[in-house]
């Protein structure tokens, strides 16, 4: 009995000296949103894809890694990170500076604009002014949260889990404007068959709030995988993987 | 490693939610009664055509999750164009009353069983008697049948409270900002999760027992034997099996 438990002991000791010798040697665990259309998401099989999902792919097989993807609730994704249930967020992620003290981003890895959606015609201001108390659907804790919170104080600003519930209660009529990813919103809402009635508003905006563009999220202490995740992205975009997975989704360029 | 500077920032918003909560709450009761009495009765009467609907409404309601009820109601019914064109709009674009109606819905189902299962327990020879007396149906239900049924009912009655006070939080899913829904924008503003929602759980919890506690005094205090003064909760129940054995 004693021998026993002293083997596993040694055993176990051995295994994770194995696993800390190369973060390399381990899996991986990547988080991404999966409720983002087009970037994340479940489809009909109910498997996990999506632009970012195939970015990741993408990655690991440059770092040559064995990688899982799981699908986290966007209000818990940076918790998540740090509390290690995963060790990257491959989820369309803005770099703002508020993010920056939880979390290491990566090099940008894809530009985004942010415009408001409304029914066709009822809008062509969106200026704060303009918007003074007209009710407001965006994403809990996005970066569109953020600078609405922080430009729009005499609008009402309703906030969801996800973007597909803010498209849901802005075609029930809840709401009557939603802010969120430019690209999100043409590929995905737009596209549907009940936003007929809808259309882009107001112009594109970007930088501030909004973020300098999307990255890859990290823990602050994981500066190796960092640098591997680094160059992964500099070969990516080198070798014509990233613009073939740009390709499957959209006919314009994402940077 | 807790932060307490978190919790201190975070809880006058919990406690704006809580206010909410509280109000929530409050509402989901009130309907959830007012529906759950004459559901009780049909539930309990000897026509099919009365018991049949209403064990029915108890069986589905009992038996879906209350956040699928809550989500059918606010996401399910805006979706119906001729439900928004309706009149009943204005009340079922509002997700505060989408949470009264969905979780009222709700917690009738469940007091009706409590209600209907006090009143069954209502010696027969008891209501035989007053009617006997002369008493009309009414007269024996309010001063017979339903002050012992609600003595009857207190306990089971007290946990449906406390359950439906922890059922608001199902209210963060649609929007509002109950003490979950507070707690959770924190969190997306902080990325403190353990503080933040570790205040809110203690609120609750503050809440509930507080409102026990409450409730176990009350219930001590109609238990009392008028007679003698004596205050005991278990003075009135070995009465009642000694009148059916008449």
């Amino acid at each position: 009995m004693n021998h026993l438990s002293c083997r596993n002991v040694a055993l176990s000791f051995a295994l994770s000296a194995l696993a800390a010798s190369g973060a390399i040697a381990q899996d991986l665990r990547i988080a991404t949103e999966g409720t983002y259309p087009p970037w994340s998401f479940v489809d009909a099989k109910g498997t996990l894809t999506g632009w970012d999902v195939d970015i990741a792919n993408a990655l690991c097989e440059v770092m040559q890694v064995k990688c899982k993807i799981v699908a986290q609730e966007w209000d818990g994704i940076i918790p998540g990170l740090n509390a290690r249930k995963y060790d990257m967020i491959v989820a369309s992620m803005g770099v703002t500076e508020k993010r920056k003290q939880q979390v290491a981003f990566t090099k940008k890895y894809k530009n985004t604009s942010s415009q408001f959606v409304a029914r066709k015609g009822a809008f062509t201001d969106t200026s704060p002014g303009a918007l003074k108390g007209k009710t407001i659907g965006v994403q809990r804790g996005s970066i569109q949260d953020a600078y609405l919170t922080a430009t729009y104080p005499d609008s009402q600003i309703v906030r969801y889990d996800k973007t597909t519930d803010v498209e849901m209660d802005l075609s029930a009529g809840r709401i009557d404007l939603l802010l969120a990813n430019r690209v999100t919103s043409l590929l995905g809402f737009l596209k549907s068959p009940q936003a007929a009635e809808y259309e882009l508003v107001g112009p594109e905006y970007s930088g501030g709030l909004l973020g300098e563009g999307n990255a890859i999220a990290l823990r602050k202490d994981d500066t190796k995988l960092l640098e591997q995740v680094n160059s992964a992205i500099d070969t990516i975009l080198s070798n014509g993987t990233y613009d073939k997975i740009v390709k499957r989704y959209f006919d314009f360029k994402l940077m | 490693m807790l932060e307490f500077s978190i919790m201190a920032d975070a809880l006058p918003s919990l406690l704006k939610g809580a206010g909410l909560t509280g109000r929530l709450a409050v509402l989901i009761l009130l309907l959830g009664m007012t529906i759950a009495v004459p559901l009780a009765y049909a539930r309990n009467a000897q026509s099919i055509w009365l018991h049949g609907p209403a064990k029915i409404y108890i069986l589905v309601v009992r038996g879906v999750p209350s956040l699928l009820q809550v989500f059918i109601v606010y996401y399910g019914l805006g979706q119906l164009s001729f439900v928004r064109s309706s009149v009943l709009w204005p009340v079922l674009r509002d997700p505060f009353w989408c949470v009264i109606i969905a979780l009222g819905l709700n917690s009738a189902a469940y007091t009706a069983e409590i209600v209907a299962g006090a009143l069954r327990m209502v010696p027969k020879g008891l209501l035989e008697a007053s009617q006997a007396l002369g008493l009309s149906w009414f007269q024996t239900q309010r001063k017979v049948a339903i002050p012992l049924a609600v003595r009857a009912a207190l306990p089971a009655y007290e946990s449906e409270i406390i359950l439906t006070i922890k059922a608001t939080s199902l209210a963060s899913t649609i929007t509002l900002l109950d003490l979950t829904g507070a707690a959770r924008l924190e969190v997306s503003n902080t990325f403190a999760p353990y503080e933040v929602f570790l205040t809110a759980g203690a609120i609750y919890f503050c809440i509930t027992t507080s409102l026990s506690w409450l409730l176990r005094r009350f219930e001590e205090r109609l238990s009392t034997d008028h007679r003698t003064g004596e205050r005991s909760a278990k003075k009135l129940q070995p009465v009642l099996p000694a009148l059916t054995n008449h």
